[in-house]
Parts: C-alpha cells; structure tokens; sequence
C-alpha cells in the first residue's frame, strides 16, 4: 500500500491565498493574531503589504472585513471557528450577511480535533451558527486537494463564503490532477445501494473506510461527499434517500444543526427515510490528543460501520 | 463660513429635520431625538464637504459614509432625500411593509453606504472602508457617526485601536455626545467619560465642537481634513431633539413617535424656524 500523505487544510487554506494572489489582485487578507496557526503567515511571508493583522478583536476584523469589501476588495477573515463564528456571530450577520457582503471567512481549528487546548476552543457550533444566516454559503472540505479548490471556488464566488478547516493533518484522498470543485454540489465517492453515508471534512475519509469494511460483511454503502453544507445538494440528498432508503451522516461537529440535520431536513421533505447522525452529541468536548478524542467521540470509520450496522438490523 | 452659506445650511437642515418628524409620525416608531442631534452634521457633511453624487450614488472614488448609530436612520434619510437621492415623499413610508427606507440602514437604499445599526459596528466597517481606499491609493475620506452611549460597545474600541494602528488618516469618526441614551443620562447609565481623552489615548486627533453651529462644524471639518497621518474622532457637543422644544434634552424622545398633536406642534415649529431664515 502506497504511503498515506497526511496534510492539515489550514495548511491548504494558507498556500491557496498565497498561491492565488498573483491572478486575484483584490485579495487580501486579516487576521486576528493567529497567522502561524491558521497559516495565514504563509500568505503575509509572500504578501506582506495585501496582509492586516487586527489583533486579538475578531469582532472587529469582520467588520473591517465587511468595509473593506463594500469597497471592492475581496477580504479573507481569518481566526479559529470558535472566534470566526462565535465570538463574531452577530457582526458576521449583521455586517456581511445582512449587506451580502464578498466577505470570505477562513475558520480554522474547527471541531473536536483542536485536541489538547480543550472545550472552550473546541468548536462544534460554527456550522449550525452560520446556516442560520440568510445567504451564506458553508463549505468544509475533507483534505489539502478540496480545501485549495474551494478558496478558489470561494474567490469566484461574489458573496460571503464561511470556509472551515481542521487543525489535524488528514488524508489526502482526492486526485489533485483529476479534482472538480462545484460549489454546491455533492460527490458520489462511491456507490452502493443498501445505505448512504453522507460526510463532510474529516469524516469523509473515515466514510469510505467504513464502507470498505462493510463491503467485507456484505453490506453495500454509498459514501457522499457534502463539502458545501450550504446550499445542500438536496437534489443528490433526496436521490440518494430513494435508492439507498437509509442515510448515516458523519460530520465533526454538533449533530444539533450542522450536515444531519441539514440532510435530516432535506430528506424529511422530499423522501422520508431513517436518518442517523454521528457526530458530537449534545455535550462540550476536553483536551486530549486530536485522534483519541475523534476516536472517544464516535468520528470513526469503526464507528459508522457499527452505526450503519445497527440501523440495518445486521 | 459667510452668511449666505450659513443660512442656506441652516434651512436645508430645517428640513431635514421636518423629514425626521415626517418619518417617525407616519411610522408610528422610530428615533426622533438623535436624528434630530445630527441632523446640521449630516446636512454639513452632504452640502459642504463630501464629494458625493446622487446621480452616481456607487461611484468607487466617493466619500462614504457610515451611520454607526443607525437608529438615527430618519436624519440620514431626510438628508439623502433633499440631496436627491431618492424622493422626499419616500420619508412617509418610513418602516412601512415593502418601503424602501427600512428602520436602520441598508446598503441597498440609494445613498446608504452600509448596513447598519446594531452599535458599535459600523465604525469597523468604516475603518474597513477606509483601509480599502489607502490601500489601494484613493483619495476619498470615510466618515462615521456614533452616539455617546455607542461607544460603550468594546467593539468601538476594538476600531479605534485598529484605525490608529494603520494611521487611518482618511477616517473622521464623529462622536454624538448628547449626553442620553436609553436608560437615561450616559453618565448615569455607565459613563463613557471622558470621551476626548479616551479617543486621544488610543492614539486619535480629537477635536470637539458645537453640532449647531454651522463656523464650529466647518472649523472641525477643515481640521479634521489637515490631519493625514491619524485618524480624527470629532466629539460634538449636541442636543438630542434640537429643533423641537418638547423634544429638546428628553430622554423620553431617544425612541417614540410624535403623535397627531406632537408632530402638528413640531412642524408648525420647525415651519417658524425656515420661515424666519427665508425672511
């Protein structure tokens, strides 16, 4: 078996800016005093005059954010998600949803996986937060090849994007040469006909490793990819509810708002099926290292497998 | 200033403080008394120093500016409405279901450069504004306008610590100091105090003036326009409900509408007022 190349999307998310700046003259990025850990440095190494660190005061940096892009420029906010979405939720709202503002939010350290630093940086709300916000478009790719399409994606897309990456080195499972992006649209990463796990992020990988073991116990699962939460792909949502007649979701992130109850909400209005949520359920994380808590809080490939089992009496 | 121009101000800003009172009677809501505080600032900045265009409200090499307390929304309405940018007769359909003017600003009303009015935002965005035209060699100035109790939101400190940072010397943030917010006088409430030394010990040009008097606004104004390499907070000493008796120095009128015989009194007032500086 060919090695594993692990890579944090953080790390994507800071060499895409970099790398995408020369063609994107109006980019220009903020940061609230965490260049180094949401990799933003890597872009004010190469950029330093198009690079605004605003301190330790997200709320303000999501407004200058807001101004800076009612004045043409395209902004990419830039914090840990349980600053981006949390501490800034109401200026996120009021200053860039409500105007629809071209405000791109890079929210890093999202999920259980933060590790040690604990619950009060463990963000597993920032999904549900920002689906409620008229107009805004969630994407939180799965590995280093998703996470640099969808800045892309976010640049060519005129309106407030909220990007969330992961602290944690993950898998990279797609094909850099052969990979699309479509904004809005979910990937069939594999097929299958008696289930369909339905990923985003991390949770992706741990999908398709789930279903290859359940091939081996004679089970066939469909594994899908939402990388854009909002708007859902309700029409491959809804297909997959008919063909498949069961639907696991799997996400890094509270089961209270985020991908199950989007793909719950979906399902419930186009074709009524069991809809199983794994995630974090309704309690705050704690320190510990980043794969021993995914491990102790059900992220995991052994996890889906016995959920899909479960719900198929198997 | 010269007389002419001074009366000329004084009368378009009587009239914008009819449209304040128009607004609010005919909404049955909104807030007269600050509106009313900012009313000769606003008509100062449209008439006398901004380079804006209403038939070109989008131009990129404008002035902008950002109303942080949005509430006032009646007084920048009035202004834009007298400066042509949409019409007058809009004012009456003020907070109405399916208007144009919605109760604090959006940035899809002609002349509104952003949304706002949950306080203490607005200035960031202004300060967004503002790095956006350094940055990218514009000559255009930012102005921003904040209440006295505004500016107990951390978030106003959080721009005011930015703007000195990136020597935001296009941006003048004004200060409505008329000393009553809701729960009463902003000294009583949780003082913001002192207000002058606060701006300056985060690193602002700070000059204070009279908000009704049109030679100590301009005077401000042309101070504030020398000063290039920080940015100015200009903390104007005002009266909320200037220009209607009853509602002058009233905590009481920060958020209701004139009723019938109110609004009748308050326009027969202001009416005497234009009337006296046309004679």
């Amino acid at each position: 078996m060919a090695d594993v190349i692990k890579k944090a999307t953080r790390e994507s998310y800071g060499e895409a800016l970099r790398d995408l700046a020369e063609e994107y003259k109006d980019l220009v990025v903020l940061d609230a005093d965490l260049a180094a850990a949401t990799k933003t440095g890597i872009f004010k190494k190469a950029y330093p005059d198009r690079f605004f660190d605003c301190g330790i005061a997200e709320a303000n940096m999501m407004g200058v954010a807001a101004g800076l892009a009612a004045c043409g420029k395209i902004p990419f906010a830039s914090t840990f998600a349980m600053f981006a979405a949390g501490r800034a939720y109401e200026i996120v709202r009021n200053s860039i949803g409500y105007p629809h503002l071209n405000v791109k939010i890079g929210a890093t350290h999202a999920g259980i996986s933060v590790g040690e630093d604990g619950a009060t940086h463990q963000c597993n709300e920032d999904i549900a937060l920002m689906r409620t916000i008229p107009g805004m478009t969630i994407i939180n790719p799965c590995d280093d090849v998703e996470a640099r399409a969808a800045v892309k994606a976010a640049l060519d897309f005129n309106g407030p994007v909220y990007m969330r990456f992961g602290r944690l080195a993950v898998p990279v499972i797609n094909d850099k040469d052969t990979y699309k992006f479509e904004l809005g649209k979910g990937v069939t990463m594999k097929d299958g006909n008696d289930v369909t796990i339905v990923a985003t992020g991390l949770m992706v990988n741990e999908a398709l490793e789930a279903a290859k073991s359940l091939e081996n116990d004679g089970i066939s699962a469909r594994v899908v990819n939402i990388h854009t939460i909002k708007p859902l792909d309700r029409e491959l949502i809804c297909k997959c509810a008919k063909e498949t007649g069961l639907i696991v979701t799997a996400e890094e992130h509270s089961i209270i708002g985020g991908l199950g109850s989007a793909v719950a909400e979906a399902v419930t209005e186009c074709c009524p099926v069991p809809v199983v949520k794994i995630g974090v359920n309704d309690e705050f994380g704690h320190s510990g290292p980043a794969v021993d808590l995914l491990k102790e809080f059900g992220l995991s490939a052994e996890n889906i497998a016995a959920t899909v089992k479960k719900a198929l009496n198997k | 200033m010269d007389a002419s121009k001074k009366k000329d101000l004084q009368k378009i800003a009587c009239k914008v403080r009819m449209g304040v009172i128009e607004g609010t009677y005919n909404a049955k809501s909104g807030h007269p008394g600050g509106s009313l505080s900012i009313s000769d600032t606003l008509t100062y900045l449209y008439y006398s120093k901004m380079n804006v265009d209403p038939k070109d409200p989008d131009n990129a090499d404008r002035d902008r500016l950002v109303l942080s307390k949005g509430h006032t929304a009646p007084a920048l309405y009035s202004v834009l409405a007298q400066k042509g940018y949409f019409s007058v007769e809009e004012l009456k359909s003020l907070r109405h279901i399916g208007a144009l003017l919605q109760g604090h600003p959006c940035i899809h009303i002609p002349g509104v450069d952003m949304s706002s009015g949950s306080l203490g935002q607005g200035i960031s965005a202004a300060c967004g504004m503002a790095l956006a035209g350094k940055i990218s060699g514009k000559s255009y100035n930012v102005y921003t306008i904040l209440g006295d109790g505004e500016i107990e939101e951390g978030q106003v400190w959080e721009a005011a610590m930015f703007a000195a940072h990136y020597k935001l010397g296009n941006l003048v943030a004004v200060v409505d100091n008329n000393g009553l917010q809701i729960d009463g006088p902003v000294t009583e409430v949780c003082s913001p105090e002192p207000i002058t030394d606060k701006f300056a010990a985060f690193g602002w040009h700070v000059i204070t003036m009279d908000a009704h008097d049109f030679d100590s606004i301009e005077a401000a104004f042309d101070e504030a326009s020398s000063v290039t390499d920080k940015p100015v907070a200009i903390i104007q000493k005002s009266v909320k409900g200037k220009g209607v008796s009853f509602m002058e120095n009233q905590v009481g009128w920060h958020g209701t509408a004139p009723n019938k015989e109110q609004y009748d009194q308050a326009m027969s007032e202001l009416n005497a007022q234009l009337k006296e500086l046309e004679d």
